[in-house]
């Protein structure tokens, strides 16, 4: 049942201990890992006082001095006029296995419109990087039946205006996202199937409101919350428990709040840029039934119109799909290489072919091993693998070794895998863009580049071989979506983790003072996009870089130093003198920790927290020859302009 | 399932304990929420739930309203279980 998180383990029988062993180091000086030893606690299927007890230690966390590694720290407002104490520790207990410590702020009882619209409300000044907008349609007036079609259109519109008001009030107190939840229709029929047909009725009503979040949403102004469809996978039953409305004003059955909390978390943790990039598949008796080594091709199940054979198409089409929509699929598997490759080669019902997988694993090293010579291979982080297999022995082994690792529990029936899988919420998504459906096949292009590396060996033979351009213009309407997603994304390679939104964004580009250019890299495995953005405040003498960040993918291509030639140019052009960077430590980004000293600039300031300043004279930077073609359009831009 | 008052109040306390936090918590029949710190109206909720879950039943709103203290809501779940 969703309702008892099956995909998580089970919370072990000293989780009372563990948590007051963490609860005394919070106190009293931390333990080694302890984010790990936090967040490894949190992922087992809860319930709603387990949780709660987390809650109490995310926030402390939330409210520490210092960012603990692998855990943002997020102060979130939940407003609404419903009973909202419940749910705050659901959410923040939940959010630890989504990489949030979060600190819960919770709206006063039925005020939820007018805390949001004044400024000096206790919500609106409580410092929010987060607001959660609990709604219900007994609190819109959206229960009983309107008379008809005009009058039901007029509710839907006041319900969603005073949603919008609300949302637009907190707005400028709020510096992240405004998440805006779903409403759930009632169990009850007042027509029957008629419902649907009727305009007024409280569940026609409902979808039309629905369906107005669902747009504004798309719009990007806010980001939803799909409580109808979690409410529906539960079972609208289940889920609307007419006992707790009348008690407590609390929307739904409380013993549901293990599964809403991890559904909201797990939206922070998409906001948060936490959303799982990789699917590592096993493949004996995960993506067919059977043992390839000892079946051999005619004796593995799969497809042919046997349930079971079915269920492991099905399993594949799951991976197939996630593929489409930008996750990278490897696979991690015991066996012969050649034997576990057969399938994929000349299996007739295998969806699943080589070309699909950007790495393979297959040998008898451990598991372990392997998936960390996965992300390696993808250049990306162990906690961005979702790892699938039936063996419950190879399951403890990583959650054991890798604990950032995703590892659902599956059940022993593998038409199951595919729900299971899905309903854990990995790959959870606040945006689709064209990138996002093309990333799946950069990072393969990716793996395929390092693969060449190591055939040619000679670094600069190697990067002329990939026939680079790169390509820098200005940040335009065009390409902002994807520059704000990389601005609140990128972790590692960002020198001082400055967040901007879309709207900042946008105010950045109208903004003579400031330099905001995008940079995309093509070569000949493929178009890379958008991989790099910079921003620098533009001032008479000097050039201060706010901003440089660069996505990891394009590591070890000499594109930070094609950037560096770029603010050169532009700032000499500008009039400038010298160029001054910061680099600001983060919990993530220790890999840029010496950026500024490779490319030649010389450190003049470096503060008690590890934050340092750099300078580099223009006058004595020479412009470097790089393995690449340069399409400099910013600095043609700025030329015209003086 | 048949249970012995002893045993309800055995298992009532060990939930009572989790819910409240407090593993020294002392629970008899004549134990109501004002003594007990951290029982108000929404950990009340945590713990009715726990209960329903232990029990595999679900209570009426109108049976949990009059409960006066320990001893009565013993008293339910023996007459739920019976």
């Amino acid at each position: 049942m969703l309702r008892d998180l099956p995909w998580l383990p089970a919370a072990g029988p000293t989780f009372r201990d563990d948590l007051r062993r963490l609860q005394a180091e919070l106190a009293g000086g931390m333990g080694p890992d302890f984010p790990q030893r936090l967040m490894a606690l949190a992922t087992a299927a809860l319930d709603e006082t387990q949780l709660s007890r987390l809650a109490g230690l995310a926030g402390a966390v939330a409210d520490g001095e210092t960012a603990l590694a692998g855990l943002d720290r997020v102060r979130l407002g939940v407003i609404g006029d419903a009973t909202l104490t419940l749910l705050g520790p659901a959410i923040a207990g939940s959010a630890l296995r989504h990489g949030a410590a979060v600190r819960i702020i919770e709206g006063e009882y039925s005020a939820a419109l007018q805390e949001a619209t004044d400024p000096d409300s206790a919500i609106r000044t409580a410092n929010l990087d987060m607001a959660l907008i609990v709604t219900d349609r007994r609190l819109l007036g959206l229960d009983r039946a309107a008379s008809d079609p005009q009058e039901a259109a007029a509710k839907v519109a006041g319900a969603f205006q005073k949603i919008f008001r609300m949302v637009e009030g907190l707005r400028p107190s709020v510096r992240s996202a405004i998440l805006v939840q779903t409403l759930v229709a009632p169990t009850e029929p007042l027509f029957g199937s008629f419902d649907r047909v009727e305009a007024g009725s409280s569940f026609a009503m409902v979808e039309a409101f629905n369906r107005q979040l669902a747009e504004w949403a798309g719009s990007g102004a806010v980001v939803l919350v799909d409580i109808a469809r979690l409410a529906g996978s539960v079972g609208l039953e289940s889920w609307d428990d007419p006992r707790q409305w009348h008690g407590s004003k609390l929307g739904f059955a409380p013993d549901l709040l293990p599964v809403y909390g991890d559904v909201v978390a797990r939206t922070i943790g998409a906001v948060l840029g936490r959303t799982r990039k990789c699917l590592v598949l096993d493949l004996d008796n995960t993506l067919w039934g059977g043992v390839i080594g000892d079946d051999g091709l005619a004796g593995i199940a799969l497809g042919q119109g046997s349930g079971s054979g079915e269920a492991f198409v099905a399993v594949q089409r799951l991976a197939l799909e996630l593929r489409a929509r930008g996750i990278v699929l490897a696979v991690c598997s015991k066996n012969e290489e050649d034997a576990a490759r057969l399938p994929f080669r000349e299996h007739p019902d295998m969806l699943l072919r080589e070309d699909h997988i950007a790495v393979f694993q297959a040998n008898w090293t451990d598991k372990a091993a392997n998936l960390r010579a996965i992300a390696a291979a993808l250049n990306i982080g162990i906690d961005a693998l979702v790892f699938l297999d039936d063996n419950p022995a190879e399951r403890a082994q990583v959650r054991r070794e890798l604990p950032a690792v995703a590892v659902p529990e599956v059940s022993d029936d593998p038409a199951f895998y595919p729900r299971l899988l899905a309903a854990a919420g990995y790959f959870e998504a606040v945006g689709f863009s064209q990138e996002d459906r093309a990333r799946a096949a950069y990072y393969q292009g990716n793996a395929q580049r390092a693969a060449s590396l190591e055939a040619s060996g000679d670094m600069d033979s190697y990067l002329a071989s990939l026939e680079m351009t790169c390509t820098i213009a200005r940040v335009d309407p065009v390409s902002r979506p994807r520059v704000a997603q990389l601005i609140n994304k990128s972790n590692q390679f960002n020198l001082t983790t400055h967040r901007y939104s879309e709207a900042e964004v946008a105010a950045l580009e109208a903004n003579a003072d400031r330099h905001a250019v995008q940079v995309r890299l093509v070569d000949s495995f493929g178009d890379n996009g958008i991989i790099s953005v910079i921003i620098a405040d533009r001032q008479a003498q000097v050039w201060e870089i706010d901003t440089w960040l660069m996505s990891c993918r394009v590591l070890g291509r000499r594109v930070e130093e094609a950037v560096l030639a770029h603010l050169a140019a532009a700032a000499r052009a500008d009039g400038a003198l010298s160029l001054v960077g910061r680099y600001v430590p983060s919990p993530k980004n220790k890999m840029v920790a010496e950026h500024y000293d490779k490319l030649g600039f010389e450190r003049v300031e470096q503060a008690a927290d590890g934050a340092r300043t750099y300078r580099l004279d223009l006058s004595s930077y020479p412009t470097p020859d790089l393995p690449m073609h340069i399409d400099d359009r910013a600095l043609a831009v700025l030329e015209t302009e003086r | 399932m048949s249970l012995s008052r002893d045993e309800i109040l055995a298992s009532i306390t060990d939930i009572m304990r989790d819910v409240f936090d407090d593993d020294d918590l002392e629970i008899s029949l004549e134990t109501t929420a004002e003594e007990v710190e951290d029982w108000d109206s929404l950990s009340h909720i945590r713990l009715i739930v726990a209960v329903e879950r232990k029990f595999g039943f679900k209570f009426k709103n109108s049976e949990i309203e009059g409960l006066k203290n320990v001893g009565e809501l013993v008293n339910l779940v023996e007459t739920k279980v019976g």
